[in-house]
């Protein structure tokens, strides 16, 4: 199977209106820029895909990236366990105005979900949030003598993620904490895509240094010197 | 009122981090600890987003943003320092692996029940790795003010606010005071010598049991 896309655009041509959207990163460190900002561009240009749900770690920093999603309009709903930043207005206010819904998950549990859905396990019990608010609802069982919340599996339709080395089989290395979330979403997703900055040839990464398997992985696409967040945050860029 | 200073606070849960102890030190008010580290003993820090045994910040300029703390803070890396993905990261915090977790509250029970992260409806509700951390590590330790703002007691005999955590909390390192928690009850370890047990206790909403002799807690002057 060819996995190396010519283009953004072509490797994102299967994401479409209500999607659930994993997308990689932790603040700025992972973050796939450009991939989520040719969505944005598409968006903007024709309108599509819109009413997606976003799952990732925050809700998005100034005006770029995933805050660069919503005040697009493009977001109907958050999935994340620290929907605030150092410039959390676009959350922030399309929040308190009703216009994007929020699904909040404790950050281990968030991980975990994410694993679970790309393992196999529909559900699994945690001691995170026991006798706090976030356990309502949710069926709660005792383990010797300790007691424990049920949580289930989280999947999506794609995942977006930012990668060091792919080769053409998709074997993944990240860059020291860009890391973070990608792994587990990359096995959570139905289709999986990935800019990563550099692609080889098979046998071009080191079977012992590979971080993500190539099984994985759906579609790559080669950004090479890709965008930092945090950094254009910083330098006060827009999208 | 005179008071410890946030240095101070953690100036003193410093002296208590074990040799050798895998820590997780909250974004904000604690991360101040690693400052006071005791010379010669040995401490490694592990941060929610897959990073065990960072260091000190870079200097300015020299900053790389993937290589970054939960609180989104450029670091560096120790000699032997790791990065792994979220679920083994959390895997360290629930399964038992940390020795220490610190944290900042908005209200702490005799229980050992924690309120840090939400002040009620009216805002953006946001939780991070905290209702993990409670669960997890083998101490959870909190540093805060003895008193809110208007001076009324942090240290309860039941949270107000949403809870984090129940029955999780072991140590409290307040402004005034240093303040076990075991079977249900705060137990007074120290207080500052400026103020007496009953003007304490009068801060202070539960009742501080005293079954041990009560040591004084004397921090230096970190201002200069």
């Amino acid at each position: 199977m060819d996995r190396i896309y010519p283009d953004i655009e072509a490797a994102l041509d299967c994401v479409e209106d209500g999607m659930s959207v994993m997308i990689g990163g932790f603040g700025g460190a992972g973050a796939p820029i450009e991939l989520i900002h040719s969505l944005v561009d598409r968006y903007r240009r024709t309108g599509s895909p819109g009413r997606l749900t976003v799952i990732n770690n925050n809700a998005g920093n100034g005006a770029i990236g995933i805050a660069a999603m919503i005040y697009a309009g493009m977001v109907a709903k958050m999935v994340c366990s620290f929907p605030r930043s150092s410039d959390p207005k676009a959350f922030t206010d399309a929040y308190l105005a009703g216009k994007i819904a929020l699904e909040l998950v404790p950050q281990g549990t968030l991980a975990e979900r994410i694993r679970a859905g790309g393992a196999g396990i529909p559900a699994f019990y945690t001691p995170t949030s026991y006798g706090t608010e976030i356990a309502e609802g949710k069926p709660q069982a005792e383990f010797d003598g300790r007691m424990y919340v049920q949580e289930r599996w989280l999947k999506a339709d794609v995942a977006l993620l930012k990668a060091e080395l792919a080769d053409t089989r998709g074997n993944l290395t990240y860059r020291k904490a860009a890391r973070n979330f990608s792994p587990l979403m990359a096995m959570a997703a139905r289709t999986t895509i990935v800019q990563a900055s550099r692609v080889v040839e098979p046998g071009g990464i080191d079977p012992e240094q590979v971080i993500t398997p190539g099984i994985f992985v759906d579609r790559i696409v080669e950004v090479a010197n890709p965008r930092q967040e945090e950094a254009m945050l910083r330098a006060g860029e827009t999208a | 009122m005179k008071k410890l200073s946030n240095a101070q606070i953690a100036w003193r849960a410093a002296q208590d981090l074990p040799d050798g102890a895998y820590v997780n030190l909250g974004i904000g008010f604690p991360e101040m600890i690693a400052k006071f580290k005791p010379q010669g003993r040995e401490v490694i820090y592990h941060t929610e987003n897959g990073i065990l045994d960072f260091g000190e910040a870079p200097p300015a300029g020299q900053e790389d943003w993937d290589l970054i703390n939960a609180g989104k803070k450029a670091v560096t890396l120790n000699p032997g320092a790791s990065f792994f993905h979220h679920a083994d990261s959390f895997a360290m915090v629930r399964g038992g692996h940390l020795d220490v977790a610190v944290l900042g509250a908005y209200e702490v029970a005799e229980t050992g029940d924690l309120a840090n992260w939400s002040t009620g409806p009216g805002s953006v509700p946001a939780v991070g790795g905290a209702m993990d951390l409670v669960h997890g590590a083998r101490q959870v330790w909190v540093v805060t003010d003895h008193v809110t703002k208007d001076g009324k007691p942090k240290l309860l005999r039941k949270c107000r606010l949403p809870l984090t955590g129940v029955g999780c909390v072991t140590t409290v390192f307040t402004s005034l005071a240093v303040i076990d928690i075991a079977g249900g009850r705060f137990h007074l370890r120290e207080k500052v010598p400026f103020i007496s047990l009953d003007e304490l206790q009068a801060l202070t909403e539960a009742t501080l049991v005293t079954d041990a002799p009560v040591k004084e807690l004397n921090v230096p002057d970190l201002s200069k």
